[in-house]
């Protein structure tokens, strides 16, 4: 790490030597690495724990998250962190819901089109607080975390809609599965797998890296970075709001609590996930495997018979652990860089 | 070259507040010609630069494309000009890969997303046009300034500007790399581009340049062809005064040994680094920027750690990296950057004067709203502080007046030696005479002074002694009789004595 | 002028509070009376303690999100210990001592790493509830001691005994930060900690002990927390430190640090619970107060970013870096 960190090479035609999808890739090996041990170790203890019907529930309880977690990194890679998420999943699951169990008669694309407008509108609110009032992110979604939630309740107003409400051929959207696979889980396979690509292949989405490694360059590079973090804030909110009907789908009970704190299992997986909390590096992949490892430690807790109850210590510890690994691999590449200007 | 400037500014004027930053200044930049923008810090040149890269608007006075009239509401209006400018500080995204730096917003593209290939290859050939060599796939964090640099002039060549503002771009480059940066200069300039450079090295102006514009205190001084005028006399324009009357140093005899510093080393900033000052002197510590100055006198305060060496104060070691115990013996610093690191701007005049002397301030567990008045009041009258009221916030003060507060903030604790980081840089003549005096009673009354400067006539005309620093390492001292434009020249860009 | 933006902030947050409470007295039934004024007051008591410590935290530039599972934390650790049968004079000392471990980890995290207490914060905001769960699971513990549930409930008059204890604490924390030195340091940091550290402030030191305040604060929270509802569990705040930060914005804090006082934030933490009080009284769905809470602490942010947006109309972000 540290030797490739100050390689100073002249442009090698060997290629590949590109250091920063390099430190990278090596943030994404380590959750690989950490999913391998987990999945052989509990796998070991209890062979159950490998089964298809196993995997399935994984891939399945970690599609709405990796999602979310897609998402959040939009935000995140800008220098900013959308706390509103959770609220905003609760009010599209809701909307979703309640449309579906009404007006039976609305075709189920357009209620999903519609709760993904909501999460956009949503966002948009949050983008412009921040872009164009400059509240700062982290205040500005506080607020929308209790007002969007508050906007819920107040039109749930204590109703829950149940499974038995919904058409058939909505609910199945959650459950389904295609060639083996939950029907959620490549949904959110296609979204991270576009909006990778996006972020690497675009220039607004190497825009978003350029804001969040430094909002001053990025002005005086002419950037428009009100509009390129409005843009990623609509995003979130638009995939919150496809996470929301997901959630509605799969689970097929909905109130007006749905999804309540959820917001910081995201941000965990965005930042074990490698994602910079301060911006300007991380990638969507890591971030979506992020989700994947916290939804299979959850399983991994059932099948050891570890208390469900030591899951929410755990996805701290390895919050904690993720950040400061990462704080302690940048100083010693920073050190490293000064020790090799010396003369 | 009868034909209309690529780009000119008519009249134009910025304030920041109190400060007129640009006064109705009027410059013309013309195609295939560098023209030099001359005068001392704090001048208006970086305020000027920002006006002409859009991040700035001025306040009045208008700016002409080709002779049209074009209003920059960004620094993207301004790139689509064709302006190119090379900051003083270089604005990479460190995060980013250096061929990204070039090219960012304007990546190439192939059918299926970017073409990174393309971009390697055309990052290649531009850092082969400026002999660069450097990996376009490495990050840009941990580039030193000159390689930043250059990925900055590497980055204004690959927009084919049609205006190159450069904001004193050698000031950290060495002897070689300045040469291969005025190579390629004269190649654009050949090519028609239109140069404004900014730089403090007179002669690298007389070099470059065919003309020369003079500001001062924000206003336009003239503007001349080059072969018009000798060093000496832009100087005086610079200026605007004969220099013996700027800098009042008394004679003093010196006393006792106030501060030592022994082979102190910081790993790849400054090495094997050996002075001393006495009571009643004034040090210099020249040296070209980016020569590990100020890093020395952090070091020695202790707000950075040192590997290697020893500093001691009237005869007691310090511990590393503890500003607490240097400020206990006797020691204090007045930093280079007086709004980041001198002043807390949204804080009073009376409070920030107080800060570093919280504790005399105590009547038994609580501060004395009176004390904190009357200290503040004292200094604010012995240093001929201009000021409404002590309960103003420092940022309505001129930049001179806050330069007091800090200096206010310091003597109030009465060092015994006392550190200035660029004591007078930004602030009006005025003031600045007034500081010069300052320092030297400071000195008279026998407190050893240490100060670090980087203009040359302010350093031979206030120091007893001149320490001259380049590349990390002291290279030369000098006494008063030894010291000239050309020998501390000569030692801080390495051509002196080894 | 700065002051006086800052003045006019908390004038502004006295007169909604005065505005809000004759509103109510007037237009809601039974607001008014001594008994629930006692209640309200009773009802504010944890979110103002721990404001006390979030104000000063905030002021130098920090945030501690895990305030309300530090609370949690206590609350588990006096039940656990409780149900092994441990007299409560034991408990009390071992929970403080317990808020001063988690602050601890915040600011050792904060301080000797250099992470942005942000991340820090709702990575320990996990792991403390997490811990909490751990040790108490899902009971609840209730058999406690009738003297000291009866002590967090009983009222001086219509005063409640917390509200005392809240009010001499706030006594200590105005003073510390609006007439001490650390306080003066605490500004400092917030406001510029490069000055401040340029200045011989020990900033590093400070901040540390400022994370130990916040969590001993916590647990003294959850003391009261555990009597007043004569429930210890392992999920009790949960939420709580969104309200504390709400009401410390709310009070004219800043979110940058540097700026801010008690009296504002004291103010903030009465207004938002009258305005709860009241909405519950008046019948208004409890739901709708969440709605209540986050449009306060937007428009609380909002509101001078505008004023200031008027002021100056072209901010740039550069703005202010190098004027020369």
């Amino acid at each position: 790490m540290t030797s490739a960190a100050s390689s100073v090479t002249s442009a090698g035609r060997g290629g590949g030597r590109r250091l920063v999808d390099r430190v990278a890739r090596v943030r994404e090996l380590g959750i690989v690495v950490a999913l391998g041990a987990l999945f052989a170790v509990t796998g070991a203890a209890n062979p159950s724990f490998l089964s298809y019907g196993s995997l399935r529930d994984i891939l399945l309880n970690s599609a709405i998250v990796a999602l979310l977690a897609v998402g959040q990194t939009l935000v995140v890679i800008t220098r900013n962190v959308d706390l509103s998420v959770s609220s905003v999943v609760g009010l599209s699951a809701f909307g979703g819901a309640l449309i579906l169990a009404d007006h039976p008669g609305v075709p189920v694309p357009l209620v999903i089109a519609g709760c993904v407008a909501l999460g956009a509108a949503c966002g948009a609110v949050n983008g412009l607080l921040v872009g164009a009032a400059r509240v700062p992110a982290l205040v500005a979604t506080l607020g929308t975390l209790y007002a969007f939630r508050g906007v819920d309740y107040a039109w749930a107003g204590g109703r829950q809609v149940n499974a038995a409400d919904m058409p058939e051929g909505f609910l199945a959207l959650g459950t389904r599965s295609v060639l083996g696979v939950p029907l959620p889980a490549l949904v959110a396979l296609a979204v991270l797998l576009t909006v990778g690509w996006m972020l690497r292949n675009l220039r607004s989405g190497r825009e978003l890296y350029a804001i969040g490694s430094s909002p001053e360059a990025a002005v005086l590079a002419g950037i428009r970075v009100r509009r390129r973090v409005l843009t990623a804030f609509v995003a979130n909110g638009a995939l919150a709001g496809l996470a929301g009907v997901m959630w509605a789908a799969r689970f097929g009970t909905v109130d007006a609590t749905v999804a309540t704190g959820k917001e910081l299992d995201v941000i965990a997986a965005v930042v074990v996930g490698g994602v910079a909390i301060f911006g300007g590096s991380g990638t969507v992949y890591g971030a979506a495997l992020g989700a994947v490892l916290l939804a299979s430690i959850t399983s991994a807790l059932a099948v050891l018979r570890v208390d469900a109850l030591a899951q929410t210590a755990i996805n701290g510890a390895l919050l904690l652990a993720a950040i400061v690994l990462d704080r302690l691999l940048a100083l010693r590449v920073a050190a490293a860089l000064r020790r090799r200007r010396s003369p | 070259m009868e034909d209309t400037p690529v780009l000119s500014l008519l009249q134009v004027s910025k304030a920041f507040g109190a400060v007129r930053a640009v006064r109705e200044v009027s410059l013309e930049l013309r195609a295939g010609e560098a023209h030099a923008l001359a005068g001392e810090n704090g001048a208006g040149k970086s305020t000027l630069v920002k006006i002409l890269s859009g991040v700035h608007r001025p306040d009045s006075g208008r700016i002409l494309l080709d002779g049209q009239p074009v209003e920059f509401a960004g620094p993207a209006d301004a790139q689509r000009a064709g302006v190119a400018v090379i900051y003083q500080e270089p604005t990479l995204f460190p995060d980013l890969s250096v061929m990204e730096n070039i090219f960012m917003g304007r990546q190439p593209r192939a059918r299926l997303g970017l073409d990174r290939r393309a971009m390697r290859a055309a990052t290649a050939e531009l850092f082969g046009r400026l002999g660069v060599h450097l990996d376009p796939d490495r990050p840009a964090r941990g580039l030193s300034i000159a390689d930043q640099q250059l990925v900055e002039i590497a980055k204004a060549l690959s927009r084919q500007a049609r205006v190159l503002v450069m904001d004193e771009p050698t000031a950290a480059l060495s002897g070689q790399e300045v040469a291969r940066l005025f190579g390629v200069a004269g190649t654009l300039r050949e090519q028609g581009v239109a140069l404004l450079f900014i730089s403090h090295r007179l002669e690298e102006i007389f070099e470059l340049c065919q003309r020369v514009t003079t500001l001062r205190d924000g206003a336009l001084v003239a503007t001349d062809p080059i072969g018009d005028l000798t060093p000496d006399a832009l100087v005086r324009r610079m200026v605007g005064r004969e220099l013996e009357a700027l800098f009042p140093k008394q004679d003093t005899t010196a006393g006792e040994v106030a501060l030592s510093v022994r082979r102190l080393t910081r790993e790849g900033v400054f090495t094997d680094v050996s002075f001393e000052v006495r009571r009643g002197e004034i040090v210099a510590l020249a040296g070209l920027v980016g020569a590990g100055r100020s890093e020395v006198a952090r070091a020695v305060f202790g707000i950075d750690r040192w590997d290697a060496g020893a500093v001691e104060v009237d005869g007691r070691r310090l511990r590393p990296a503890r500003p607490t115990a240097a400020m206990a013996a006797g020691l204090a610093l007045v930093p280079e950057d007086r709004r980041q690191q001198g002043l807390v701007m949204d804080l009073s005049i009376e409070r920030n004067i107080g800060l570093a002397g919280l504790t005399a301030l105590r009547r038994g567990p609580l501060i004395s709203r009176l004390a904190e008045r009357e200290r503040a009041r004292d200094w604010a009258v012995r240093l001929r502080l201009k000021f409404a009221r002590l309960g103003d916030p420092v940022n309505v003060l001129s930049g001179g007046n806050q330069q007091k507060v800090v200096l206010a903030k310091w003597l109030a604790r009465r060092p015994s030696v006392l550190i200035v980081d660029e004591p007078t840089r930004g602030i009006d003549v005025g003031t600045k005479a007034e500081v010069h005096r300052l320092l030297s009673e400071l000195a008279a009354s026998g407190v050893a002074v240490l100060m670090i400067s980087s203009e040359l006539p302010e350093v031979l005309g206030m120091a007893d002694r001149v320490l001259v620093m380049h590349e990390g390492r002291l290279v030369a001292e000098l006494d008063r009789a030894e010291a000239s434009e050309e020998s501390v020249m000569a030692a801080a860009t390495g051509r002196g004595r080894p | 002028m700065n002051t006086d933006v800052l003045r006019r902030w908390e004038t502004l947050i006295a007169v909604l509070l005065a505005g809000v409470a004759v509103w109510a007295s007037l237009g809601v039934d039974g607001f008014a009376g001594d008994s629930n004024v006692s209640f309200l007051l009773l009802d504010t008591t944890e979110i103002a303690l721990m404001a006390l410590t979030m104000t000063l935290v905030i002021v130098a530039a920090e945030i501690d999100l895990s305030v309300a599972s530090t609370l949690g934390l206590s609350c588990a650790v006096l039940g656990a210990l409780w149900n092994a049968g441990l007299p409560i004079e034991a408990i009390m000392p071992i929970c403080l001592l317990v808020g001063a471990a988690c602050g601890a980890v915040n600011g050792l995290l904060v301080t000797r790493l250099g992470l942005p207490s942000l991340a820090v914060t709702i990575g320990t905001f996990a792991l403390f509830r997490g811990l909490a769960y751990v040790i108490l699971g899902d009971q609840a513990v209730a058999d406690l001691p009738p003297a000291y549930t009866g002590l967090a409930t009983s009222s001086i008059g219509p005063v409640p005994l917390a509200t005392v204890l809240v009010a001499v604490l706030a006594v200590v924390a105005a003073l510390v930060l609006h007439a001490t030195g650390l306080g003066r340091s605490i500004v400092a940091i917030g406001a510029n900690v490069e000055a401040a550290y340029f200045s011989g402030i020990r900033v590093k030191r400070i901040k540390l002990w400022l994370f130990v305040a916040s969590g001993v604060m916590a647990s003294l929270a959850s003391l009261v927390y555990t009597f007043r509802y004569a429930s210890a569990r392992a999920d009790n705040g949960m939420g709580l430190e969104l309200a504390v930060v709400a009401a410390v914005l709310l009070g004219g804090v800043s979110i940058f640090g540097g700026k801010g006082t008690l009296p504002g934030v004291l103010m903030a933490v009465l207004l938002l619970g009258v305005v709860r009080n009241a909405l519950i009284l008046a019948d208004v769905a409890n739901e709708v107060l969440n709605f209540v809470t986050g449009l306060l602490l937007v428009a609380s942010v909002l509101a001078p970013n505008l004023g200031a947006a008027r002021r100056r109309r072209t901010p740039s972000p550069v703005e202010g870096k190098s004027v020369s």
